[in-house]
């Protein structure tokens, strides 16, 4: 069944299909309709959850935290400030390898405080053992949530996942999107069993103090399950498509890369206006594709190097900024080919930061002026006066 | 002959403690003596949560762990809100019947760092007992200032000095804050009477919805004292009046433990305590001792306790 619904309806309804029996979630724009979407189902008595109101995005992580450490399946939904103030709690679970889903809808970080869209609050959790995937548009949030858990849940990975979704762009946008159904999603995504839980039948200490003889042994664990997630998201993915035709990517995905010399990254519903702008270049005759970066974390960069064997340049477009450092995604990918046999250019752009419009033009005019040649740090369209740009 | 002899009750059988022995705490730890006792009167059908904080540390160094409960700590501030989620997973599981949950903390972790999460979780009623171990200062990081630590008290960030008695703020009212929040059942309670400790905690464990007990836990090492007094100076702040041992439902105080008897001067509870000495040095000190007399006289007359 197709239907018009905004973007976090896509969310919450796909969320209610995964049957979550926790949820704790605090509001923040742009991700209040998501969270008051689902708590409507719980009143209306669609959704059989507890669905807990907290004084806090921190007491909102803590709670879904508890709940994952008892078995039961458990969703949170924030932002910004907001995933800020849960990133204490983020490292934690991770640390304790507790699954759960949590939807970001991105936007930036204050000072000054902006309501808009762009990256740079999930990129602070990067190290954090979250799994960070990217969305696209509407169509892939409702697919993507049961993907969400059955990645999380696996045995073999067993650490949270969050989906990211630009605020505003994809939350309050109405797209036609393809329904999935109950049955669908009970058949793809079995109930939860935890590897570990608590529970009085079989008591076990979660949470212990590590010295320093095994502090690193666990986190030596998190990176090789990293590793082991790589495939595992491919996989499901995979599983997905095979089931509802559906593909968005596993790790990437691609758009018109197949004999391409230059490749345009970003991720998120930029993918949307990259493509476009890749159909206007091919039209001039550019042989150019785009590059959809989908899993940030585990960073895959096997995969990158091997679609780009015969890429001559990246040309990313950032959402965020390493202050002291450089635009992020550009800077992981250039450090993806260093020493490699194929050592692609790279350039990096930054756009979009706190809502600041994307026009394709704007894409297409870095895309002539980067060719062949690399740039770095452009802050695009922004106001030159106003920031006396040396 | 038969007639005169008192019958015996027969003695409980020796069983292992769900919080064994072995563990790290310092000798004469209060807490973990609270601890013990709380957890034995909660018995094994019981998940527990916990702050970071010397609780957590002396009883789970990897791969050791002396609890034979499932047992869960995070992080400093949020062991209420991890409780609250360990509630609702167990009643959306359909599992929480005849399962307690206690959330733990020290006095850093519940009425300062803590608080917030922990006023959620009371506000929101979940069916947790929270016990907040009181030994008045953040032991686990040696010795700092609580908002439970008591006016004039020596701690390592709030010295005394030439210009200073120390601590200078009262102690925060945890419990009346705690019983603001109109919960079923919030208590004092302390190490030195085990078994009004451990009767409280069955009271708490029987209603459905949150509780609370304001465990006063003294500390040989950061109040300074002899490690076999933990027990005399934990009655002697109830008996001073410095911890009153109050019960509240729903927000009315219910009970108290009179002291009418046994009620004492503050300088016999104070000059134990190394974290005190101060005060018994000047003739300046003295006369903050009657400031600490009057504390202890006001509480003595708000709850009645003569
Ligand atoms: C967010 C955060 N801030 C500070 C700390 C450092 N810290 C760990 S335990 C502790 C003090 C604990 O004091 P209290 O809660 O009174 O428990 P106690 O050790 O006295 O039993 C502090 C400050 C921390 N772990 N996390
Ligand atoms: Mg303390």
């Amino acid at each position: 069944m197709r239907k018009l619904i905004e973007g976090s309806m896509a969310v919450s309804e796909s969320v209610r299909l995964c049957r979550p029996h926790v949820i704790a979630a605090y509001p923040i724009t742009p991700q209040t309709h998501i969270v008051e979407f689902l708590s409507q189902m719980v009143a209306d008595g669609d959704l059989k959850s507890e669905f807990i109101n907290v004084e806090s995005e921190f007491g909102a992580a803590s709670v879904v935290l508890g709940a994952s450490a008892v078995g039961a399946r458990a969703y949170s939904a924030t932002t910004s400030q907001g995933l800020l103030l849960m990133s204490e709690v983020i490292y934690n679970i991770a640390g304790m390898r507790l699954p759960l889903v949590i939807t970001i809808a991105n936007r930036s970080v204050s000072a000054p405080i902006s309501i808009w869209n762009d990256h740079s609050d999930v990129v602070v959790l990067r190290d954090s053992g979250l799994i960070t995937l990217f969305a696209e548009n509407a169509q892939e949030l409702m697919d993507i949530h049961p993907q969400a858990y059955k990645i999380a849940e696996n045995p073999e990975v067993s650490l949270p996942v969050s989906v990211n979704m630009d605020g505003f762009i994809l939350t309050h946008a109405f797209e036609p999107v393809e329904m999935l159904d109950q049955k669908f999603v009970d058949e793809f995504l079995p109930p939860f069993e935890p590897v570990h839980k608590l529970d009085v039948e079989n008591p076990i200490t979660m949470g212990l103090l590590a010295e320093p003889t095994w502090y690193m042994e666990t986190r030596y664990k998190l990176k090789e399950t990293m590793e082991d997630a790589i495939p595992i998201i491919e996989n499901v993915a995979e599983e997905f498509k095979e089931k509802t035709g559906r593909w968005f990517g596993g790790l990437i995905d691609t758009y018109r890369m197949e004999d391409a010399e230059i490749a345009i990254v970003g991720m998120g519903s930029l993918i949307g206006t990259l493509k476009d702008v890749v159909d206007t270049l091919r039209a001039k005759g550019e042989k150019v594709g785009v590059l959809k970066i989908r899993s940030f974390r585990p960073f895959p960069k096997e995969k990158i190097r091997e679609i780009c064997s015969e890429i001559n340049q990246l040309v990313v477009f950032d959402k965020s900024y390493s202050l002291g450092l450089g635009t992020i995604l550009q800077e992981e990918l250039r450090a993806c080919f260093y020493r490699q046999k194929h050592q692609p250019l790279v350039s990096g752009f930054v756009v979009g930061l706190g809502g600041r419009d994307i026009p394709p033009q704007s894409i297409i005019d870095c895309y002539n002026e980067t060719k062949g040649k690399e740039i770095l740090d452009e802050f695009v369209d922004i106001n030159e006066e106003a920031v006396g740009r040396r | 002959m038969a007639e005169t002899t008192k019958k015996r009750k027969p003695k409980p059988p020796v069983t292992e403690s769900l919080l064994t022995s072995g563990h790290r705490a310092c000798a004469g730890c209060g807490e973990s003596l609270g601890a013990k006792l709380v957890i034995d009167a909660a018995g094994p059908n019981t998940i527990v949560t916990t702050c970071t904080g010397c609780l957590e540390v002396f009883s789970t160094p990897y791969p050791e762990s002396a609890w034979r409960v499932p047992w869960i700590h995070s992080l400093f501030e949020n062991s209420s809100a991890v409780a609250a989620g360990v509630e609702a997973g167990l009643k959306a599981l359909g599992k929480k019947e005849g399962i307690n949950v206690i959330a733990q903390g020290g006095d850093g972790g519940t009425a300062d760092i803590g608080i917030g999460c922990l006023s959620g979780m009371l506000e929101r009623n979940h069916e947790v007992l929270y016990v907040c171990y009181d030994n008045e200062a953040y032991m686990n990081t040696g010795v700092q200032r609580s908002g439970l630590t008591p006016f004039d008290t020596h701690t390592t960030t709030s010295p005394s000095g030439k210009k200073s008695f120390g601590n200078q703020h009262p102690k925060k009212p945890l419990l009346e804050i705690v019983a603001a929040h109109n919960i079923p059942y919030a208590t004092s309670a302390t190490v030195g009477y085990p078994a009004d400790l451990q009767l409280k905690v069955k009271k708490a464990l029987k209603e459905k919805g949150a509780t609370f007990i304001h465990l006063h836990v003294p500390c040989p090492l950061g109040w300074v004292y002899n490690t076999e007094l933990t027990i005399e100076i934990a009655r002697l702040a109830v008996q001073t009046g410095l911890f009153p041992l109050v019960e509240f439902k729903w927000g009315k105080v219910t009970r108290v433990r009179k002291i009418t008897r046994e009620r004492k001067p503050v300088e016999e509870y104070l000059k134990h305590q190394g974290r005190y000495r101060h005060l018994f040095a000047s003739e300046e000190g003295k006369k903050e001792i009657k400031k600490i007399q009057a504390i202890a006289d006001a509480n003595i007359e708000k709850y009645g306790l003569v």
